[in-house]
């Protein structure tokens, strides 16, 4: 058994088996959950779920609305208001070029829900018809991409993400381009699992045997079945993606140096520490924020897709 | 189990081939100049032309390629451009530094991690498991910079209760450097830990669950002895996988750490030396990095292997 | 009570004691445990939380196991067995609760325990053993470790529990008992998993045994062996026994008693041979005439089909639970439930004489709960036959010639010829491993590719699916197992159909398909997942013959459905094939339900056909010995042979010796020096007419070849008088 195997494993926590003819109301709520799987309705009742869909559209608002939300322009700079500490004049402070830290917060989703989502909208096509193909198909074809996908998920991704970024150039492109390669396999291995398991089933067998042509039986019989697997992989990639964004763009890597973005501006003030936190903790915070955020949605939406 | 760590080795074996490579690659794509970058814009034409002979940069890729790779074989992994020092004493120095870090951590995270995974378990559905799953599942999510910035402003800033960089001064004794090193170590110990107990919690839920402790419960056997005696064994062993998985994310977060405390490490080297586009340093780096790291995945394949007998003795029946 | 801790020490002895000792010792026991010995279970009502208000899973059942005793629980899945068995453990999952009743064992108030007395009861009192074979052993430990620690559990020492534990696992009759001690629980063979969670049941010496479905999912032979045991340690242990199963068959060869729950009420209850040859409950009527019989055809009794389905746990009738599905229903039955009343005349009651005055509950004698139980008559169920004209089969439909399959380096099977005829059902049976459903899916190009020709209609089948034709893909349909995967999920009903319909251009409409099956229109919108078992079977077998196909090849379409569905599918299968004449590959483990079906029946062994004839000639022998071991209830073998290596049910792949009969190794009849050195041909019996030749494969001359005993009435009835245990006298 694979590290990846076993991993793969513990993340699916087992369903409580309820003895078969003693609770039969459970079948009952279990066939419900299959039927309607992404149905929100069991989902709105619990709170982390609602926390964390509150918190992304929370952020989305000000990533698109942020010229008439913020209080002041983020880039204009006020050598007189240098550094000052969070007040009611200015709620988050000013940075060392006095500019609005709340200002250049809420600029800052911008650039991070441009380039998070892309990406990850990327991989997941991707990733999820390279998955699907090599699930069904099998053979040499899947034996190179899953070779391929090995050496991607035992190489550490942000050491190789360094490497390909600093020689390649900092650019929004690159850096898209390079979050979407590195998520891709991640994406490939769990759509490929997910049809590997619906693939022995006989439903997909006897669509064969009554002639389905390939890409129906991809379109028609197993994507419909495995997109429980894709929605939670593009949620919790979305995650990932704003981490190694923003980490990029804190190591440099990623938004240029100046930029709103929340990991730019914590590398920006990170020697400024001493004197004024509020410049770096604010734009920290917020990462943190969106990111919990997501991930609370992700942790509902796995539970939902297991549960059946 | 023996066919399996074959296939292991070679799938890394290649992976490092096809990272010194790609590395050497981009390497000529460039945009600008390696010998202009290392000598900087006022060198004349001449002194860039003679170090870009002197790295072999005027000669083919292929054969280029070559030479580093019996080099780097041989133990020559060549000088760093920028620091103009030999690149396998600087690594190793590197290596070493950032393995104290790693270990303080990984010391820090496994009996945190393992415990708050069984409470969390043991407990499921009740308040402290969904208090612990919440947190466990926000801290794994969140950018170590981020928690290393709420940890420097709380702890350093604030309390001034510890250092804000984790490079103790030369000569220091063992306990101010893991005094230094706390924060940062901290920090990676936060972002592995949620991970790591919620693989415990899942399997702790499903081993509570699963029939044979049910029948052993109806055996007659006490809560404490079913706990003791079986859910833990079984709910541990699927952690190993977690926690090769956490030690990856823990290498690449020394990347991000060592930057943010100013901490002379590997992921550091690595960093700088990407940014100076060091060639040699940044080769050297990575694939010591990568090897690491993939290293890390075997040794957890045979410690998950020594400890579940279904592994260890092969599958008796198909 | 004076604590159950000290009758351990005799009851160890007992335990211990060697395995072939009889009946006679166990019987010396039960004469003093007048009164209050065994169990006793009264008004008992368990429910369980539920968004749509509380499921009430069991409701005021009683009955009362006397030590020494076995008694059977039967019914259908969802009837509340399990959860009887969860109440008596006091493990009942997804927080249900005993809401009222009664539990007593030797006199001890079970529900009055505290939570810490109730562990130690059941430690030293109770035992169970639990349904599937893995499910209740530690994968992470040594089976001998495993029953040692029960055994320290019952106050032994540690070295002690050792020995202990090495006598427990001989006693299960497992081969080699201090070596397999050291074994993992995976390295064992279902079977042997089941008689370790047997060992570790007995370790406490309990007084009442518990069995959750002990045999479900074991083959035949195995399932037979464990049987065994169990009667002959029931008879050492002295224990009461509940059997939990849905199996009749088993539980008229096993048990004394014999009680039918249904939604969650006991509604007959009596002795096994009464009970199970005449019913005096509409419902015990219809499950005795929906199982099927080894050696009884379709053409000779028709299976009564049970409609509609229990009613849920949360919603229950005022009046008889059974009423919406009964045809004697009439309105009484739909406003008053009726009371568990002795049948009369019919049944005894010796044994309520103990009892306080109007406890017919707990009642030893026949009791049902019917109004119109003097109206329920066996033979009523039993439909007259509609003779279906046998026109002579036309050969040539199907040839399979040298077919051999393997996964990876293990041969799966070896050099199979078939012939199926047109419109003739071929019936395949063999135990799991044989290979049965490797040649099923390797006729309609499914599984994995090897030698050997196939051809339809004469003309050749490519190997590989993909490489079929469609119109070959459109005449050789398959009907799959599991109910559960065999539709999309996110499919409704009328899509499945309409798909079919579509690839393989069938004609008519998707309500005509629907209807052909007995599928209402209203279904036609519904998402699969919501159907019951038996309705997504039709669903499965509509799509099957959406396109007018030639062969429907049909991999256990049955065996993951209750017995009444199980009659209906079949029935419906029968039906599919006379009004289309098309031909069948019929897959089972179960000789029954193949003999009810097939006109001819091929029997597979370790991948290879052993034998294959017309079905009676088969199932009623002379047939191979092999045949023979899956055809009798009673094993054949002396007890102590049993668990040795090489019985029927420990089928090894790829021990497959090069040279002689595979069987030749657990062959009661073997010729030493010939059945292990050369494989048998597989010779005709006698002269046959040409399609239906009934061959052996088998050294043994058609004279000296087993036969099956001939059926003396029902099937269930004649199986319990074989086994009648010698209890007659208590």
């Amino acid at each position: 058994m694979t590290s990846a195997e076993v991993d793969s494993a513990a993340t699916r926590p087992p369903r409580e088996e309820a003895a078969a003819s003693g609770a039969p109301h459970r079948a009952r709520d279990q066939a419900r959950a299959r039927d309607g799987s992404l149905a929100p309705r069991g989902l709105v009742r619990r709170p982390s779920f609602v926390v964390g869909v509150c918190l992304l559209v929370g952020w989305v608002v000000v990533a698109v609305f942020w010229p008439w939300l913020a209080p002041a322009d983020p880039m204009a700079q006020n050598p007189s208001l240098r550094l000052l500490g969070p007040s009611g004049g200015h709620l988050f402070g000013t940075d060392q070029f006095g500019r609005d830290v709340l200002s250049r917060v809420m600029a800052g989703a911008r650039p991070v829900l441009e380039v998070a989502p892309l990406a990850t909208a990327l991989a997941v096509a991707a990733g999820s018809l390279l998955g699907l193909v090599c699930g069904m198909r099998r053979g040499l074809v899947d034996e190179i991409v899953m070779r391929v996908v090995d050496m991607f998920a035992v190489f550490p991704s942000l050491v190789a993400a360094v490497v390909v970024v600093a020689l390649a150039g900092r650019s929004t492109t690159t850096l898209v381009l390079v979050i979407a390669t590195f998520s891709t396999p991640m994406v490939t291995r769990s759509v490929r699992a997910a049809a590997l398991v619906e693939r022995e089933k006989p439903y997909v067998e006897a669509a064969r045997l009554r002639g389905e042509p390939f890409w129906s039986l991809l379109w028609r019989e197993v994507l419909p079945n495995v997109s429980g697997t894709v929605l939670v992989e593009a949620t919790s990639g979305l995650g990932n993606a704003i981490f190694a964004a923003s980490t990029l763009s804190f190591l440099g890597l990623g938004q240029a140096p100046g930029s709103p973005e929340w990991g730019a501006s914590v590398a920006d003030n990170r020697v400024f520490l001493q004197q004024c936190w509020w410049t770096v903790l604010f734009p920290a915070l917020a990462v943190g924020s969106l990111v919990v955020g997501i991930a609370l949605i992700a942790d509902n939406l796995r539970e939902q897709a297991t549960r059946r | 189990m023996l066919r399996f760590l074959t296939r292991r080795l070679v799938t890394i074996l290649v992976t490092m081939l096809a990272v010194s490579l790609l590395v050497f690659i981009a390497t000529e794509l460039i945009p600008g100049d390696v010998a202009r970058v290392v000598l900087g814009r006022e060198a004349s034409q001449a002194s860039v032309d003679a170090l870009r002979h002197q790295l072999r940069l005027d000669e083919p890729l292929a054969p280029r390629y070559l030479h580093w790779l019996g080099g780097f074989v041989t133990g020559d992994w060549g000088r760093s451009y920028t620091l103009g020092v030999d690149v396998r004493p600087l690594v190793v120095e590197r290596l070493l530094n950032s393995a104290t870090l790693a270990l303080l951590s990984f010391v820090l995270l496994v009996p945190v991690a393992l415990t708050l995974g069984l409470a969390a378990g043991l407990r499921e559905g009740r308040l402290t498991d969904r208090i612990l799953s919440v947190t466990g599942l926000s801290l794994a999510a969140v950018p170590e910079f981020v928690t290393g910035v709420v940890l420097l402003v709380i702890f350093s800033v604030r309390l001034h209760w510890l250092p804000s960089s984790a490079q103790a001064p030369p000569g220091a004794g063992p306990l101010t450097r893991i005094q230094h090193l706390l924060l940062p170590a901290l920090c990676l110990v936060l972002l592995c830990t949620g991970y790591v107990a919620r693989h415990v919690r899942a399997s702790t839920v499903a081993v509570l669950a699963s029939p044979f402790i049910r029948a052993m419960r109806v055996r007659g056997l006490s809560e404490t002895r079913l706990v003791r005696g079986h859910v833990l064994r079984n709910s541990l062993v699927p952690a190993t996988g977690a926690l090769a998985v956490q030690l990856q994310f823990l290498l690449a977060g020394l990347v991000t750490v060592e930057l943010l405390f100013g901490y002379q490490g590997i992921g550091d080297l690595l960093l700088s030396s990407a940014t100076s586009k060091d060639v040699p340093a940044l080769q050297a780096s990575a694939i010591v990095l990568g090897a690491v790291g993939m290293g890390i995945y075997v040794i957890a394949d045979l410690v998950y292997a020594l400890l579940d007998p279904r592994v260890r003795v092969g599958r008796a029946r198909a | 009570m004076s604590g159950p801790r000290e009758r351990e020490p005799a009851g160890s002895n007992r335990a211990a004691g060697d395995p072939a000792v009889d009946g006679t010792a166990g019987a010396a026991g039960t004469g003093g445990t007048a009164g209050t010995g065994g169990l006793i279970v009264e008004g008992l009502t368990v429910s369980y939380p539920s968004s749509a208000g509380p499921a009430v899973a069991l409701h005021g059942v009683s009955l009362r196991i006397r030590p020494g005793e076995t008694y059977g629980l039967v019914g259908e899945s969802g009837c509340g067995k399990s959860t009887l068995a969860a109440a008596l453990a006091g493990v009942l999952p997804g927080g249900g609760g005993i809401d009222a009743g009664r539990i007593a064992l030797d006199g001890v108030d079970v529900r009055a325990l505290s939570a810490r007395e109730h562990r130690r009861w059941r430690a030293s009192a109770f035992a169970m053993v639990h349904q599937g074979t893995s499910s209740s052993l530690d994968p992470t430990i040594r089976v001998g470790a495993q029953v040692a620690e029960v055994c320290r559990l019952a106050g032994l020492s540690r070295a002690q529990a050792r020995s202990r534990a090495v006598e427990l696992l001989g006693a299960v009759r497992l081969p080699e008992p201090a070596t397999l001690a050291r074994r993992w629980p995976h390295e064992l063979s279902g079977g042997q998993q089941q008689r370790v969670g047997i060992a570790a049941a007995l370790a406490g010496s309990p007084r009442l045994l518990v069995l959750d479905e002990p045999t479900t999912g074991l083959d035949p032979a195995v399932e037979r062996e464990i049987l065994d045991l169990i009667q002959a340690l029931r008879r050492q242990i002295d224990a009461a026994v509940l059997l939990i199963s849905h199996d009749l068959a088993l539980v008229a060869r096993t048990c004394e008693r014999v009680g039918v729950l249904y939604a969650g009420r006991l509604v007959e209850q009596g002795a096994a041979a009464d009970l199970l040859t005449s019913p005096r409950h509409p419902y015990t009527a219809a499950l005795v005439a929906a199982v099927p019989r080894v050696g009884v055809s379709r053409r000779e009794r028709r299976m009564p089909a049970l409609p509609g389905q229990p009613p849920a746990p949360t919603d229950r009738p005022a009046g008889c639970a059974f009423a919406d599905r009964c045809a004697l229903a009439d309105e009484v039955c739909r406003t008053s439930e009726p009371p568990l009343a002795p049948t009369g005349p019919t049944g005894s009651s010796a044994g309520s004489a103990d009892l306080p005055e109007g406890v017919a509950d707990l009642s030893d004698g026949h009791t049902v709960r019917c109004h119109h139980s003097i109206r329920v008559d066996l033979p009523r169920f039993q439909e007259q036959v509609n003779e279906v004209a046998a026109e002579p089969a036309r050969p040539g439909l199907l040839t399979v010639r040298g077919l051999s399959r393997s996964y990876g380096r293990t041969p799966v099977l070896t050099g199979i010829d078939l012939d199926i005829a047109h419109g003739e059902v071929l019936g395949l049976v063999g135990e799991s491993g044989s290979g049965k459903t490797t040649l099923a899916r390797a006729v309609v190009g499914l599984g994995p590719h090897g030698p050997g020709e196939i051809r339809l209609d004469g003309r050749p089948l490519p190997v590989a699916l993909s490489r079929r034709r469609a119109d070959d893909r459109r005449r050789v349909q398959m009907v799959f197992q599991d109910p559960d995967t065999t539709l999309n999920p996110r499919h409704t009903v009328g899509m499945v159909l309409r798909r079919a319909l579509a690839t393989l251009r069938g004609e008519g409409t998707v309500a005509d398909l629907a209807g052909r099956v007995q599928l209402g229109p209203r279904l036609l919108p519904m998402r699969t997942p919501s159907l019951s078992g038996g309705q997504k079977q039709r669903v499965a077998i509509g799509r099957a013959f959406a396109g007018d196909p030639r062969l429907v090849v049909c991999d256990e379409p049955v065996s993951a459905l209750d017995v009444s569905v199980q009659a209906a599918v079949l029935e419906l299968l029968a039906t599919a094939r006379d009004a289309h004449g098309v031909s069948y590959l019929f897959v089972s483990h179960d000789l029954a339900v193949v003999g009810y079906l097939a006109d001819r029946v091929a029997v597979l062994y370790r991948g290879r056909i052993v034998e294959v004839g017309p079905a009676t000639a088969v199932l009623l022998g002379p047939h191979h010995p092999y045949t023979h071991a899956l055809t009798t209830p009673v094993d054949p073998v002396p007890p102590g042979r049993a668990g040795q290596p090489g019985r029927p049910g420990q089928v090894r792949r790829g021990s497959t010796a090069a040279t002689g009969c595979g069987y030749a190794e657990s062959c009661p009849r073997r010729i030493d020096g010939l059945c292990d050195f050369v494989d048998p041909p597989l010779l005709p019996l006698g002269g046959g007419v040409t399609t239906a030749v009934h061959s052996v494969r088998c050294h043994l001359d058609a004279a000296d070849l087993p036969v099956f005993p001939p059926p003396a009435g029902p099937a269930v009835a004649a199986a319990a008088e074989d086994e009648k245990p010698e209890k007659e006298n208590v």
